[in-house]
């Protein structure tokens, strides 16, 4: 499935919900939107990856990336999954303990910066 | 025993292609539903270190995805790459994993190496038997029917 990409704004938080394959060939496009967000001024941003079917290793290092600029920005980046088997590539890349990741976009937001959800999906 | 033979010019529109043929080919060797996340997965990442090895050293030879099936589901992927570009292949601690020193290139090399090892039980990686390059080879049980 194509990689789809579309943005929201919920309050101060801009809301990145991907869509499809996040591989080698399409997660450039992922990183071009991410440093467009945070160029464009987005300091708080979560990225939602309930749709997402596919995630490699390109695709891990993209939000690596953003995580870092946002990081040097004095921004928050959080991440939204509950699907277990991209949860397992959390797990075995032990990027679950780099990344705040959250059950919904709504833990993500009302959470303040940097914490971890109460109750998050990896539990 | 069957086999199947793919190879691709090293550009990252093609890995897709080899999951799927490498997915459609373990389903038919019964490789169990449950691991075929992980056969995808795990196709995917050898072949995507195929490719940026070949982008990196401007080899515009093809990358060989090689599937077997007879006790065991058999995926060969084979680069054309110096061996020494194998050497450092290594899992990241999680504290260096967003170090600001570490570099794109090197942080994808590590995580992708953690998910080929994490998801692959029977796995290795070697020079191949002549010229240059390395084989990641990658074993799963199969089910017969």
């Amino acid at each position: 499935m194509e990689l789809s990409l579309t943005t929201r704004t919920v309050g101060e938080h801009t809301v990145l919900d991907v869509g499809g394959e996040v591989d080698v060939y399409t997660a450039p496009r992922l990183r071009e939107r991410l440093v467009e967000l945070v160029d464009g001024g987005s300091r708080h941003v979560v990225v939602d990856l309930a749709r997402v079917d596919f995630l490699d290793s390109t695709g891990l290092g993209v939000l690596v990336g953003a995580l870092k600029r946002l990081r040097a920005a004095n921004g928050t980046f959080g991440l939204v999954c509950a699907k277990e088997p991209l949860l397992k590539i959390f797990r075995i890349t032990a990027l679950d303990q780099v990344f705040p990741i959250y059950s919904s976009v709504e833990a993500a937001i009302s959470t303040s910066s940097g914490e971890r959800d109460d109750n998050p999906p990896t539990a | 025993m069957a086999t199947v033979r793919l190879s691709f010019s090293p550009a990252p529109v093609h890995v897709r292609t080899a999951r799927l043929v490498g997915v459609a080919v373990a389903r038919r060797a019964g490789v169990a539903e449950e691991l075929l996340d992980e056969v995808r997965l795990a196709i995917g990442e050898a072949c995507t270190r195929a490719v940026a090895l070949h982008n990196q050293y401007r080899i515009p030879d093809l990358v060989m995805v090689e599937m077997s099936d007879s006790d065991s589901y058999m995926v060969r992927v084979i680069d054309r790459a110096p061996i020494e570009a194998s050497i450092g292949l290594t899992k990241l601690p999680p504290d260096e994993l967003a170090d600001e020193s570490l570099t794109d290139e090197a942080l994808t090399t590590g995580v992708g190496f953690a998910l080929l090892a994490g998801f692959v039980d029977d796995l290795q990686v070697r020079p191949v038997d002549e010229g240059a390059g390395t084989e990641v080879r990658m074993v799963w049980p199969v089910h017969r029917r």
